[in-house]
């Protein structure tokens, strides 16, 4: 088997093993990179030549007998809002075309003292403001299972490296579901933790209060591996959770005793692709088992929570985007004064999408609509945390489809945007409520397009996500996990 | 597109320092129409007496002691300037109110 084909879990053991070298795992990636990257575009920017160098740091480390972590030398793709010291981070935006950071994220640190060889940033919706990647300032990104089809967003360029072979891992950000949506309509594990799980320091932010760093992966056990090394308290996020980590992959084949799960009825419904209903309910079937107690459970304010977050998202977003004016940092527009600087320079810098956000949260929270607006959403949120209490009062965890249709053709929405915010409905409330969830390939269409079911948890309960993601999967079989990328001009290239 | 609207969709754009086109000042009209649509939906419910939700979890202030600590060297906070002089950043000059 190829090792640019296997799971983080495969490639950890064998370099355990010196089975292989952590510099013939790059390779091959890199190889398959260069292979299937000129159809995909998943990548903004490539580090090659340091993935080597620290794949060669760790060869040598581990050729001395060190004890390393479990992740060492297997590499990782870097969603482009995450910063990466030295390395240009764009956010897919000509706003920071020309950025480099001169720190790293918090997650990136983690990763670097694991010894994980980076293999590149990726593209993204710009500032993570999008469903399809197609609002990237600088190309689209495509589906590996249907080169006409969107990889989702915002994390789209992610969830086409790790679909495509091109990364084992992936880390992505989630504000309204752009880890979990690419990752279903790209057949991945995606998984959104608990708000305050894994530090956003250096995440270039979007939504604050929503935002999270998460990860795209080939399966839930690669989810919580790597998660094991992300999570944990940080210093530099004062929103982030004072709160031990465990070992996420200890209780992972634990027998599933007395689970009780609710159905969001509004999450496999009849405005849903019919297909995705379908798969979703044909793998939701391995619950019934007296080892599980299912029904169905209603969540009323599904949509008002979906308009809330439209509300919300736009006005932190037109806080956090303030800071682009020109002066520090990134693209600035010429003009004879500095106002005319400002305006210029952010009409000129920001995309469509990013402009429309913020002048949504600006109006938002302006005089006379404030109250209206933005208190308002911010008082459904609390009715929403509430709803998702009382459930789980009842309930152990909470499933249903992680987006209404398949991967759609690029082009398709860009023209709406209100129908693109649709694409997210199944995602937004539980990142209202700040609760942990997981995307995951359920099976597939018709059209051999994945489809996905999502777990949602109560608060720091992503043990039991990847415990019956674990469990679902062993259900499911061992399905064609991989896209068969057949490509153009007779270069054939098969995983 | 109305006086007003066009007025509204100004307004928000000063305060928010965007530069529009005539073009997008005219998408943008639709877009705050649709906002209020958009508040007019949620206002159905009925959230007498409840809290607004600003962070999810219920955390204290996250303080530290009042220690000074290392901060960014110099060079790197003014790496990415657009223009700098010395140790400043450097931009046009600021305008005096009208």
């Amino acid at each position: 088997m190829k090792l640019y084909a296997m799971t983080a879990v495969q490639l950890s053991s064998i370099l355990a093993k010196k089975e292989v070298s952590s510099v013939e795992v790059v390779n091959s990636f890199l190889e398959r990179i260069e292979s299937v990257e000129p159809y995909l575009k998943a990548f903004i920017t490539h580090t090659p030549a340091l993935a080597l160098d620290m794949a060669k740091t760790v060869d040598q480390r581990r050729a001395k007998g060190e004890k390393l972590h479990p992740l060492a030398g297997v590499p990782i793709a870097i969603k482009d809002n995450i910063c990466t010291q030295n390395i240009r981070t764009t956010c897919a935006s000509k706003m920071l075309d020309n950025f480099i950071p001169p720190y790293d994220a918090t997650v990136i640190t983690s990763l670097k003292n694991a010894g994980m060889p980076l293999l590149g940033k990726t593209n993204m919706d710009e500032f993570a403001m999008g469903s399809s990647t197609e609002n990237s300032a600088f190309f689209v990104s495509r589906n590996p299972w249907d080169l006409s089809c969107v990889p989702g967003g915002s994390s789209g360029g992610s969830a086409v490296a790790v679909s495509a072979g091109m990364a084992p891992l992936a880390l992505g950000s989630d504000t309204g579901g752009s880890i979990r949506q690419p990752a279903s309509l790209c057949g991945l594990t995606g998984l959104r933790p608990t708000y305050g799980r894994v530090s956003r320091y250096g995440l270039i932010p979007f939504a604050s209060s929503l935002d999270q760093v998460g990860i795209l992966s080939l399966d839930a056990r690669d989810n919580a591996l790597l998660l094991n090394l992300i999570a944990g308290h940080d210093p530099m996020d004062s929103t982030s959770l004072p709160v031990d980590v465990p070992d996420y992959l200890r209780t992972m084949d634990s027998e599933l005793q007395n689970l009780r799960i609710g159905v969001i009825k509004q999450n496999i419904g009849p405005d849903f692709s019919p297909e995705v209903t379908t798969v979703v309910k044909e793998l939701l079937s391995a619950f019934n088992d007296s080892n599980f107690f299912m029904e169905e459970v209603s969540f009323p304010l599904r949509d008002y929570g979906l308009n809330a977050y439209y509300i919300i998202a736009p006005s932190e977003a037109s806080s956090n985007l303030a800071r682009y004016d020109g002066v520090r940092f990134g693209y600035r527009a010429e003009a004879e004064d500095t106002d005319t600087m400002f305006s210029k320079t952010r009409g000129t810098g920001f995309g469509p999408e990013a402009k429309r956000r913020i002048m949504t949260g600006t109006y938002a929270l302006s005089a006379g609509y404030y109250d209206a607006c933005y208190v308002q959403a911010m008082k459904v949120r609390t009715l929403v945390r509430r709803e998702y209490e009382a459930i789980f009062k009842n309930f152990d965890l909470l499933v249903g489809a992680a987006t209404p249709t398949t991967a759609f053709k690029i082009g398709d929405k860009i023209d709406s945007p209100l129908q693109m915010y649709l694409s997210d409905i199944c995602n937004i409330n539980d990142a209202l409520a700040g609760l942990p969830s997981l995307a995951m390939l359920s099976g597939f269409s018709s059209q051999g397009l994945p489809v996905g079911l999502q777990l949602t948890a109560p608060p720091l309960k992503e043990d039991l996500l990847f415990q019956v993601a674990c469990f679902l999967e062993e259900k499911r079989g061992d399905l064609a996990k991989r896209p068969n990328l057949e490509l153009n001009e007779g270069e054939g290239s098969r995983v | 597109m109305t006086a007003d609207l066009t007025r509204e969709v100004e307004h928000i754009a000063r305060l928010a320092r965007l530069e529009l086109t005539e073009d997008e000042k005219i998408e943008m009209a639709g877009l705050l129409s649709s906002v209020l649509d958009t508040a007019r939906k949620i206002q159905e419910i009925d959230t007498t007496g409840v809290e607004p939700t600003a962070h999810v979890i219920d955390l204290a202030a996250a303080f530290r002691e009042d220690v000074v600590k290392p901060s960014l060297y110099l060079n790197r906070v003014l790496q990415n300037a657009p223009r700098r002089n010395k140790s400043y950043f450097y931009v046009p000059r600021i305008k005096s109110l009208e």
